[in-house]
C-alpha cells in the first residue's frame, strides 16, 4: 500500500524525525487558513497523488508555461492562488502515464533554505536479506538515472537485524553524504529514527528524495515517499485508514476485497489463473501468438467457488475484454472447484464473449466432466499452447 | 538419486491440524508412502491425528524438538497461517531440522529478514516460504505438488514459480524424460534458498542429467545463478539446461502476485535475465508451454 507525502511525513515526525511543519488541504478555501498557521514568508504547495516526478509535471488543464506540480509561494495570496489553479485538474508526470492523475489534496509546507540536496533511502535488500539504506550525495533527482549514469555515487550499507542501526553503520552513511557539523550530528538521530519507522511500521520502501542540509547546517526531511508490505497489513490496523481509495483501479479495490492479485492491463483478453508465475507466464503466451492480456489476474492456491465467481465478475465487467482465458493448473486449487466457481458465476452474469477453459492437475477430470455436462459454450483446451491459440483465434486473431 | 529428499526422508508436520495442512498430509502418504511422521500443535501434544481417506494415524507433538527426539523427523513441512509461519520456521531451525520447507504465502518480508539471520548461523536449509514445496517422483513428497504428473527420471526442476514447475513436470513427463526432484523455490523477495543452491546440487548429483530453470521478472537471482553456472563450466561442471522467464509482458513498478515479482527502479525485467541465462548457456523457451520440448531439442543436440 503506498501513502502521501503528507500522511508518510506525519509518521515519521511521529518517530522523531525532522519534517517541516505543513498543514494537507482538500479544496481552495482551506488554502488561507493553512497558510496562515503556519511561519512563513517562504511556503511550498505540493500536490498530493501516489506518483514521483510531481515538481516537473504538467497539468492537463493549465497551458504549457504554467507551473508544475510543486511550488514555491512567497506570500498567503500566492498560496491561495496557487491552490485554486491546482486543485482539482490533472497532473502528468512520467510515472502517472499520459492519462494524469487528479490531483484531490495539497500539502502547505513551510518553505527551507537549502544547502545541499541528498538521497537516502531503505528498503529490503533482496541479495542479503537485510533492510538496507541506500544513500547518495545527489539528492533531488531521479535516483535511476544516478544509478545508470553514476554508480559509483550510490552506496549501499545493509542493516544487521539483530544489532540494528550501530554507530559504525551511521558512520559509513555519514561519511557517503560527506555530513559535517550539525548535520553529522543529526545523522546519529535520524538513520536510527528512519530504520525503527521501518521495520516497526512494517514498510517495504521509504524515499526520502531529497534529505536536506538546510543553510543552518541541519538536516531535514524534504520529501517522503512510503511503501507498506501489504502481507503484514494483519498486525498494523492503523495504518489501513491512510489508504486513498481514489489513487486506485476500481477492478484491483473490488479484487482485493476478495484477496485476489489483480493488475489491470491494456488488453483485451481477461486472464483468470492459479498461481503468479503462471498467470505472468498465460499473459506472455497470449502475447507470443499476437494478442495483449486485459489483466493479470492470480486466484491463489486455496481459491473457493465464491473467489472465483468474483475474480470471473471483474475480468467479465471490463469493457476492453472480448475473450477469457481460464488456466489453472491444480496443485492446492481443485480443478472442480474452478469449474463449479466458472459455472456459477456464467449463471449469475452471462457470458457474453468467448470462454476457453484449459485445466490440469488436481482433479482434473473431475472438473473437465462439470464443465462439459454444464451446456455452457465453453471451448475446451488441451495445454497452454492450445488454450493461447484457440482464445486469441477465437477473438478474430493477432493484431 | 535425487536431492534434497528420498524414500528415507522422514517428514514432521507443523499445522497438521489445520485444513490445509490435513488435506497435503493425507495426499503425501498417498504419494509412495512418503514418511510423514507426525505433526506439531503446542496445545494437541499427545492427541492424534486420522487421514480421512485411509484412516492412517500420526501422533501429534506439543514441539518439533519433540517430534524430532521421538520420530528422528530430519524435515519439517509448515502450513501455518502467515502470521505464526516466522515463529514456526525459527521453530524449526531451533530443533535443528536439516530441512524446512515453508508452504505458508503471505509471510511479511521482515519476518523473514529476521529469519534468515538465524538460518544463517545454523545447519537447516529453508525452501520457501510461499512455495509448493519439494517431490522426488516415487520416493517423497513435501509440500502441495500434484504427485500424479510426476514420473521417474533425469531431469532436475528448479522454480521460483509453483504452478510453472508443475508445466515443467508435466511437460518432461510428456516428453518421456522424467525427473530426478523437483524443487520450488518460492516467489517471496527474501527467502531460504535461492537458485545458485540449488544448482550446485543438481550438477553434482549423477543421476540428474540435464535442468530446468524457471525463474520471473523481480530481483537478481537468475543473474547471480546464469553467472554462477558460468563459472562453474569454466571449471568442467556443466549440464544441459532450459529454461524460462515469466512476465515479458510485466508493467514497471507493479508487484504480479509474487511479493517479490516486481520490476523495480529499472531492474529485475525479464529482458536481462534471459540473456543472462542465455549467456550462460540456458535454451530459455519463449512460451511456458514448450520448457519441455525446448529442453528435448537441447538434449538432441
Amino acid at each position: 500500500m503506498n501513502i502521501h507525502e503528507h500522511q508518510a511525513k506525519a509518521l515519521l515526525k511521529g518517530f522523531g524525525a525532522p519534517v517541516a511543519e505543513g498543514v494537507a488541504i482538500f479544496s481552495a478555501d482551506e488554502a488561507e487558513a493553512a497558510a496562515r498557521s503556519l511561519p512563513g514568508p517562504l511556503y511550498v504547495v505540493k500536490s498530493q497523488i501516489h506518483a514521483g516526478g510531481r515538481g516537473k509535471g504538467k497539468f492537463t488543464e493549465l497551458g504549457p508555461d504554467a507551473k508544475g506540480g510543486v511550488r514555491l509561494a512567497r506570500s498567503i495570496e500566492e498560496v491561495v492562488s496557487n491552490a485554486r489553479e491546482m486543485l482539482g485538474n490533472t497532473l502528468v508526470t512520467k510515472q502517472t502515464g499520459p492519462a494524469g492523475k487528479q490531483v484531490n489534496r495539497l500539502y502547505i509546507e513551510d518553505g527551507a533554505d537549502i544547502a545541499r540536496e541528498l538521497y537516502c533511502s531503505l528498503l529490503v535488500d533482496r541479495t542479503s536479506g537485510r533492510v538496507a539504506f541506500v544513500v547518495s550525495t545527489e539528492g533531488g533527482m531521479d535516483i535511476e538515472a544516478v544509478a545508470e549514469h553514476t554508480p559509483e555515487k550510490i552506496v549501499t550499507v545493509a542493516i544487521d537485524p539483530e544489532a540494528g542501526v550501530t554507530d559504525a553503520d551511521v558512520r559509513t552513511i555519514a561519511d557517503a553524504l560527506a555530513l559535517e557539523g550539525a548535520a553529522r550530528e543529526d545523522a546519529g538521530k535520524l538513520f536510527p529514527i528512519l530504520y525503527k519507522a521501518f521495520t516497526e511500521t512494517d514498510m517495504s520502501l521509504l524515499e526520502v528524495n531529497p534529505l536536506i542540509v538546510m543553510t543552518d547546517g541541519r538536516l531535514r526531511v524534504l520529501d517522503a515517499k512510503v511503501s507498506f508490505d501489504n502481507n503484514a497489513a494483519f498486525r498494523h490496523p492503523e495504518l489501513a485508514e491512510l489508504r486513498d481509495l481514489s489513487e486506485e483501479d476500481e477492478k484491483e479495490i473490488e479484487a482485493s476485497k476478495f484477496d485476489l492479485a489483480y493488475v489491470a492491463l491494456d488488453g483485451n483478453i481477461g486472464c483468470m489463473v492459479n498461481g503468479a508465475g503462471l498467470a505472468m507466464a498465460t499473459m506472455d503466451i497470449i502475447k507470443l501468438y499476437g494478442a495483449e492480456p486485459a489483466n493479470f489476474l492470480d486466484v491463489g492456491g486455496g481459491a473457493s467457488k465464491e473467489k472465483v465467481t468474483a475474480a470471473f465478475k471483474i475480468i467479465t465487467a471490463d469493457p476492453a475484454v472480448k475473450g477469457i482465458l481460464v488456466n489453472i493448473f491444480g496443485g492446492i486449487m481443485r480443478c472442480d472447484v474452478i469449474a463449479e466457481g466458472v459455472i456459477a458465476a456464467v449463471k449469475e452474469v452471462g457470458l457474453q464473449v468467448p470462454l476457453v477453459v484449459r485445466l490440469e492437475g488436481t482433479r482434473v477430470k473431475e472438473g473437465k466432466a462439470i464443465l462439459d455436462q454444464s451446456g455452457l459454450n465453453v471451448i475446451s483446451a488441451d495445454d497452454l499452447d492450445d488454450a493461447a491459440q484457440k482464445i486469441v483465434a477465437a477473438i478474430g486473431g493477432a493484431r | 538419486m535425487s536431492i534434497l529428499v528420498n524414500k528415507d526422508t522422514k517428514v514432521l508436520v507443523q499445522g497438521l491440524t489445520g485444513k490445509t495442512g490435513t488435506f497435503h498430509t493425507e495426499q503425501a502418504l498417498a504419494y509412495y508412502g512418503t514418511k510423514m511422521v507426525g505433526g506439531t500443535h503446542p496445545k494437541k501434544g499427545g492427541e492424534t491425528w486420522t487421514s480421512g481417506v485411509d484412516g492412517t494415524t500420526l501422533p501429534i507433538f506439543s514441539s518439533v524438538a519433540e517430534g524430532k527426539e521421538r520420530t528422528g523427523a530430519n524435515a519439517s513441512v509448515i502450513y501455518v497461517p502467515p502470521a505464526g509461519a516466522a515463529a514456526a520456521i525459527l521453530e524449526a531451525i531451533e530443533a535443528e531440522i536439516e530441512l524446512i520447507v515453508c508452504i505458508t504465502e503471505g509471510v511479511p518480508v521482515l519476518d523473514m529478514v529476521k529469519v534468515k539471520a538465524r538460518l544463517e548461523k545454523s545447519n537447516s536449509r529453508l525452501i520457501g516460504p510461499n512455495c509448493p514445496g519439494v517431490l522426488t517422483p516415487e520416493e517423497c513428497k513435501i509440500g502441495i505438488m500434484p504427485g500424479s504428473i510426476f514420473s521417474k527420471g533425469s531431469v532436475g526442476i528448479v522454480s521460483r514459480s509453483g504452478t510453472l514447475t508443475y508445466e515443467a513436470v508435466f511437460q518432461t513427463t510428456n516428453e518421456g524424460l522424467g525427473q530426478t526432484t523437483a524443487v520450488g523455490i518460492g516467489g517471496d523477495p527474501v527467502k531460504g534458498t535461492e537458485f545458485i543452491d540449488m544448482l550446485e546440487m543438481f550438477l553434482a548429483d549423477e543421476a540428474t542429467q540435464s535442468i530446468i530453470m524457471i525463474g520471473e521478472i523481480g530481483g537478481s537471482a537468475e543473474e547471480d545463478a546464469a553467472q554462477f553456472l558460468i563459472d562453474e563450466a569454466k571449471k568442467g561442471r556443466k549440464k544441459p539446461m532450459a529454461g524460462f522467464i515469466a512476465g515479458v509482458t510485466a508493467p514497471p513498478g507493479r508487484t504480479m502476485g509474487h511479493a517479490g515479482a516486481v520490476i523495480s527502479g529499472g531492474k529485475g525485467g525479464a529482458e536481462d535475465k534471459i540473456a543472462a541465462m542465455q549467456a550462460a548457456g540456458i535454451r530459455v523457451s519463449p512460451s511456458p508451454a514448450r520448457i519441455g520440448a525446448t529442453l528435448a531439442e537441447v538434449l538432441k543436440g
